[in-house]
């Protein structure tokens, strides 16, 4: 597909809009507005809206959004025994996704665990078997990070469905979430339990009713996880594995294990249910992949996106998406406005950081003509989002983990979006 | 008599700094608030079985066995022959959909996890003693005895014709069934 390789820009439909257009429309509504003060010798409560003439209602202990954004959820879908719950991506604007609306997969429910009892256990091919409860792991250093999740699965649909399936951003692809996550590196109580020289893989198993199990390798988890107690700021909550989970950033959700209480250091991986299984990827020619941990460079346009309405009337519009990769940082973001004839470098915006979502924008002025929309990431290493096409040809057609191919929304005249198969 | 305080004050303030310092320099390996696990804790949480069969515990339980379990705890979830569903596929080696069938990439797309079975894709027999017994059945995890356990693998085992109808599975012998997924795996761990 070599014409989606270089950049070329689409000048008229991407020119930025004059600033001076915002300013006449706001001079204009500010002068109706000193017109209808002028008016005779009515109480200021007859023209004022109701908030600004009635006294405010009570405040909650633990805050919550707005009423009236009462529709911005978690959509949920059951499939093959467990409950997906995707993040609402085309509601969400800047790079931290709030608490209460990141995704979740839970294998076997959500327990409800307290900190009292519940204790991370190290032993295997350690020098000391050792056991933290809650009291005495928060004494230890911690570390904040901003990092995206994702899981293994995100994007099934696209990767299954033989047609583009209309729906939202967040049921296509709303098994990715960003947040700050606030822990004791690994490498500290690992150091403590002191490895041995023949160990290579650490099993980590959470405390739910299933007892979620990943093996994962030791050098990795030295370098980079931590056993993440806060989201956000706040404690972490029920379905993010409360009161501690394990966090690998860059890596496929399920290996992130939540209600962390083991870790057995070892020297070869068990090959547990869901590294045999679910977590794994048929490939075209009919191998199985396993243990590919790292989650590829993707990309999506949130706003606008799918089941969303341009609005009228037809002129700026900006274009902004997500992007991440979990080898790095986001390098580079180009969009393409008429399905790939052409890109144009969007704008990133600060922080770009390593394994975290990176915001891109792109000022466009729609015509009111039909339009395919598209974004393509490039990482700090050279990594490109690749096409769809490309994508399946890689996989055995029934394999749906670590889709990250180019996401396209198809722009009706009537302003309507749509999924596309590109 | 001035200078001479100004000196001690100086020594002083070193001496906070260089406290301070070694506190930042300190190791995790002592600050050492971790407690000794013993092992009979480690026992009684230690349920992962590995693909040498080390960690199976002691029992054995018979395809026969097994077949009259699967109906009564398992099959209302993944369907009598291990293969409808709603939950995760058990038996088979090419794909739960035919080939021949118009309508395979609809049905798939419905029950993506139905696709590959434990037959066609799990490259070691512990893995299904090790999930079961920890995981199964999902509305009472953990309430199987070990016997049973075995029973059960063994009769999956046998549903997707790697061990024989008169099997009994222990030990010993779980570790030596050769599955078809093994020939196909691929890790990308460690990356190439």
């Amino acid at each position: 597909m070599s014409r989606a390789h270089v950049p070329a820009p689409a000048a008229q439909a991407l020119a930025p809009l004059p600033r001076r257009a915002f300013l006449g429309t706001a001079i204009a509504w500010g002068a109706g507005s000193v017109a209808a003060s002028a008016r005779g010798g009515e109480p200021l409560a007859a023209r004022l809206p109701d908030a600004m003439t009635t006294p405010g209602g009570a405040d909650l202990p633990y805050g919550q959004p707005s009423v009236q954004e009462r529709k911005v959820v978690r959509h949920e879908h059951q499939d093959a025994g467990f409950s997906v719950w995707r993040s609402p991506l085309e509601n969400q604007r800047g790079i931290i996704t709030p608490s209460g609306l990141h995704f979740a997969v839970h294998h076997s429910g959500v327990p409800d665990i307290a900190e009292s009892g519940h204790a991370l256990m190290i032993h295997g091919l350690v020098t000391q078997a050792l056991r933290f409860d809650l009291e005495r792991l928060k004494r230890y250093p911690m570390v904040s990070r901003i990092h995206f999740l994702e899981c293994a699965g995100n994007s099934a649909a696209n990767a299954l469905s033989p047609f583009a399936l209309n729906q939202t951003l967040g049921e296509l692809a709303g098994e990715v979430s960003c947040s700050e996550w606030t822990g004791v590196p690994l490498s500290y109580l690992l150091q403590e339990a002191g490895v041995k020289d023949s160990a290579r893989w650490v099993v980590a198993e959470g405390a739910d009713a299933a007892s979620h199990t990943r093996s994962l390798p030791l050098d990795a988890l030295l370098k980079d996880a931590m056993v993440a107690l806060y989201q956000n700021g706040e404690r972490l909550r029920p379905s993010q594995g409360y009161p501690m989970r394990l966090f690998m950033p860059g890596w496929e959700g399920n290996v992130n294990v939540k209600w962390l209480h083991r870790l057995e250091v070892t020297d070869a991986p068990a090959y547990s249910k869901d590294e045999s299984g679910l977590y794994t990827q048929a490939l075209a020619d009919g191998r199985i992949e396993r243990f590919a941990f790292p989650m590829d460079v993707k990309s999506v346009i949130t706003h606008p996106s799918g089941l969303q309405t341009l609005p009228d009337p037809k002129g700026f519009f900006e274009i902004a998406g997500l992007a991440w990769s979990g080898h790095g940082r986001i390098a580079r973001v180009d969009v393409s406005v008429d399905g790939g004839a052409s890109w144009v470098t969007a704008k990133l915006h600060d922080p770009v950081l390593d394994r975290a979502f990176t915001r891109f924008t792109l000022p466009w002025r729609w015509q009111g003509r039909k339009a395919t929309l598209m974004s393509r990431a490039t990482d700090e290493h050279g990594r490109v989002q690749p096409l769809r096409s490309e994508w399946k040809r890689r996989y055995a057609m029934h394999s749906f983990n670590h889709y990250n191919a180019v996401q396209s929304w198809r722009v009706g005249t009537d302003g309507r979006v749509e999924n596309a198969y590109v | 008599m001035f200078k001479w305080l100004l000196r001690v004050l100086r020594a002083l303030c070193l001496g906070a700094l260089l406290g301070f310092s070694a506190l930042h320099a300190q190791t995790a390996a002592e600050i050492g608030l971790g407690l000794a696990l013993e092992s009979a804790e480690i026992a009684r949480y230690s349920i992962t079985v590995f693909p040498d069969g080390r960690n199976l515990p002691p029992g054995q339980g018979s395809v026969l066995q097994g077949a009259q379990l699967y109906q009564e705890k398992c099959a209302v979830c993944h369907g009598a022959k291990g293969i409808e569903g709603p939950a995760a596929r058990l038996v088979g080696s090419g794909g739960f959909f035919s080939w021949r069938d118009p309508l395979r990439p609809l049905r798939i797309a419905k029950y993506p996890l139905l696709v590959l079975s434990v037959g066609a894709s799990w490259p070691y027999a512990t893995t299904l003693f090790d999930y079961i017994r920890r995981a199964m059945p999902r509305q009472a995890p953990k309430t199987l005895s070990d016997d049973e356990v075995y029973a059960l693998t063994a009769y999956l085992l046998q549903r997707n014709g790697l061990v024989d109808a008169d099997a009994v599975m222990d030990q010993q012998l779980l570790p030596q069934v050769v599955m078809p997924g093994l020939a196909r795996t691929v890790n990308a761990w460690p990356p190439s």
